[in-house]
């Protein structure tokens, strides 16, 4: 009993950090129809900048990570404006494709800057040991909840209310008619870019925090397009719900039956489920008409 | 100088090369073909091998996605399968390498097949994920199912598996004739598959799937033998690989080979026989030729060394990116705007 409730815990805080990187997947296909491949090396970005500020440089914390964030909207803006302006409107592979390319890129300029070699991340998240009943859970990674929870409740709000949210959920929906209503869809990108770029770097410096400075950040990157997919890509409530799912089956199948088989059933259930619900759990099913 | 093409029998018409430029061309290449192995040293025959090898499996994945419109993440696992099937089969059962090859192709093809499933409902960004789950499985199995494969451990083939009829099958310039052959056969057979029946049928899905299946294609079929057919040459690329090496591992098929490959494709040209092999080719030459360039400069820059790598990973995803951005149609494209600029040449209008 003690280890489920470990278990649980566990998987639910690794659930929230994937759902607070999913988030930025979410962010940028609900605006432009983009599953954004470089998520986990605008992660990496973040983490080694607030490396390279904190502990490089030796600035206090608050101010490296709020340089951190001002460059990695800086770094948003530049991938939408050079990279994804000119494929406005090219097929799905392509835009796969030159995410995939960028994130080959990034990868290549964060280790030509800072060396392969794993850092350590300047501890500056208090990470000692919280006790939740029988469980035992550190408190970085029940900040990263709460840090979750309060973003994905701003960016639902955002989408629903905000003038931003609604003219990127209107350019999601059909480009052509946002942009004869006066919407600007160059705008509105490099807004949802910025916007995603600097949440990845916070999720970057909290999975660096765990993991460590190093090219493992990134791979969350792929751990977690099974909690978008699960979840359905436009939807921030499937973000939440994918991650718990797939933080709990990961910590369950890791702690029942064996650390490797831990990376596979997340896939395998993500098959399963999408055979059953083809969009999700909680993802828009388009209706297609010749 | 051409002004014109003027068919007058069918034959004529359904030629692949209609003009004697373009035949002067062919026999151009199959005379290059044939002559480079015996001036080529062994450094530019391994290169050509490596070629032919990728223009295989590149042909393959763009049946798949270039000519049906699925987009496959999982073409890494599948060559693996080709490759590990082979070797499995050389080793566990005795089979020589004449029995292995088809073998192992139809494995990959069944396997291909099976994953394929999810394509019946899924499209798009979600069959992609759907593929990508596809590797991570096979990934996982051949890495952990250690009875089998070897685990972690490589797979080295037993060396009488590459002996026919008492000839042993082995050396750069031997598997010179083996790939060349099997990359003609396969640019054959595929460029004649978009004449028949079943090829215009993936065309057909590729462009709009609902109204494919609304003038009576299977799409359910369709797609599985889309599927089939491009890991079958994929897998035929694992088997030659496994055979030609004598040693496999689980880190040549891993997810970076699937975006390798989906980078041939897309620098060559979706929907192009030809571009996927020019897309092999420059994969496999840009990446020669920076690290030849780099170890010039090894002497003069000290950090060399150490950049090379993160040198070669940045120019991969540069030169995706300017593909796309400024030729989405790939090298394909390229040649033909070159062709038809000297066609009319001096006089074009």
């Amino acid at each position: 009993m003690e280890k489920l409730v470990q278990l649980t815990v566990s998987g639910l805080t690794n659930g929230a950090i994937y759902a607070l990187v999913a988030l930025g997947f979410v962010l940028i296909y609900k605006s432009s129809d983009v599953l954004n491949f470089a998520q986990g090396e605008l992660l990496l970005f973040g983490a080694y900048l607030t490396f390279f500020f904190v502990a490089q440089q030796g600035l206090i914390w608050p101010l490296g990570v709020l340089l951190t964030l001002v460059v990695a909207v800086f770094i948003g803006v530049l991938i939408e404006r050079f990279v994804l302006r000119p494929l406005i409107g090219e097929p799905i592979i392509s835009m796969i494709m030159v995410t995939i390319g960028l994130s080959s890129l990034l990868k290549a300029i964060v280790n030509a800057i800072w060396g392969p070699v794993p850092r350590e991340f300047p501890p500056f998240i208090p990470s000692h040991e919280v006790y939740l009943g029988t469980a035992v859970v550190g408190m970085d990674r029940l900040l990263a909840i709460v840090i979750a929870l309060i973003l994905l409740g701003l960016f639902s709000l955002f989408f629903r209310y905000s003038r931003e949210g609604i003219a990127m959920r209107a350019i999601a929906d059909d480009q052509q008619a946002a942009l004869s209503m006066g919407i600007s869809v160059r705008r509105v990108f490099a807004v949802s870019w910025s916007i995603a770029a600097a949440t990845a770097a916070v999720g970057g410096v909290m999975v660096a925090n765990i993991v460590g400075v190093s090219g493992d950040v990134s791979g969350v990157g792929l751990r977690v397009f099974p909690v978008v997919i699960l979840g359905g890509l436009d939807s921030i409530p499937g973000a939440i719900l994918g991650g718990a799912i797939i933080g709990l089956l990961e910590a369950y199948t890791g702690g029942y039956i064996g650390q490797g088989l831990s990376q596979v059933i997340p896939f395998i259930v993500l098959v399963l489920i999408l055979m059953v619900r083809p969009y999700g759990l909680f993802g828009q099913e388009i209706i297609e008409r010749v | 100088m051409e002004c014109g093409i003027f068919h007058t029998t069918y034959q004529q018409d359904m030629a692949f090369r209609h003009t004697w430029m373009e035949k002067a061309r062919l026999v151009l290449l199959l005379g290059f073909i044939i002559i480079f192995p015996f001036v080529a040293n062994r450094y530019w025959l391994t290169l050509a091998n490596q070629i032919g090898l990728a223009a295989i499996g590149a042909i393959g994945l763009n049946i798949l996605t270039g000519f049906t419109g699925q987009i496959s993440l999982g073409q890494g696992a599948f060559m693996a399968v080709g490759a590990y099937g082979a070797g499995i089969m050389a080793n566990r059962l005795g089979w020589p390498i004449w029995l292995t090859i088809p073998a192992a192709s139809l494995l990959t093809a069944g396997v291909g097949a099976i994953f394929g499933i999810p394509s019946l409902r899924l499209k798009g960004l979600y069959l992609a994920i759907a593929t990508l789950a596809a590797q991570q499985i096979i990934d996982w199995l051949i890495t952990h199912w250690t009875s089998l494969t070897g685990g972690v451990e490589a797979l080295v083939l037993r060396r009488e598996a590459n002996v026919v009829l008492g000839v042993a099958l082995r050396g750069d310039r031997t598997f010179y004739w083996i790939i060349m052959a099997f990359a003609a056969a396969t640019t054959l057979f595929t460029a004649n598959l978009f004449r028949t029946r079943v090829g215009r049928a993936f065309v057909a899905i590729r462009d709009q799937d609902i109204a494919a299946e609304v003038i009576g294609i299977n799409l359910f079929l369709y797609k599985l033998l889309a599927f089939a057919t491009s890991s079958f040459f994929v897998g035929l690329t694992g088997a030659l690989t496994a055979h030609y090496r004598g040693i496999i591992s689980w880190e040549r098929f891993t997810i970076e080979t699937s975006i390798l490959y989906l980078a041939m494709i897309i620098i060559g040209g979706l929907g192009s026989v030809s571009g996927s092999i020019y897309g092999a080719a420059f994969m496999v030459l840009v990446p020669a030729f920076i690290t030849n360039v780099g170890r010039q400069f090894q002497t003069t820059i000290p950090a060399m060394a150490q950049l090379l790598p993160f040198i070669q990973q940045g120019i991969f995803g540069i030169v995706i990116i300017f593909f796309l951005v400024i030729e989405p149609e790939g090298l394909a494209k390229i040649w033909r705007d070159i062709k038809s600029y000297f066609a009319l040449w001096p006089f074009s209008y």
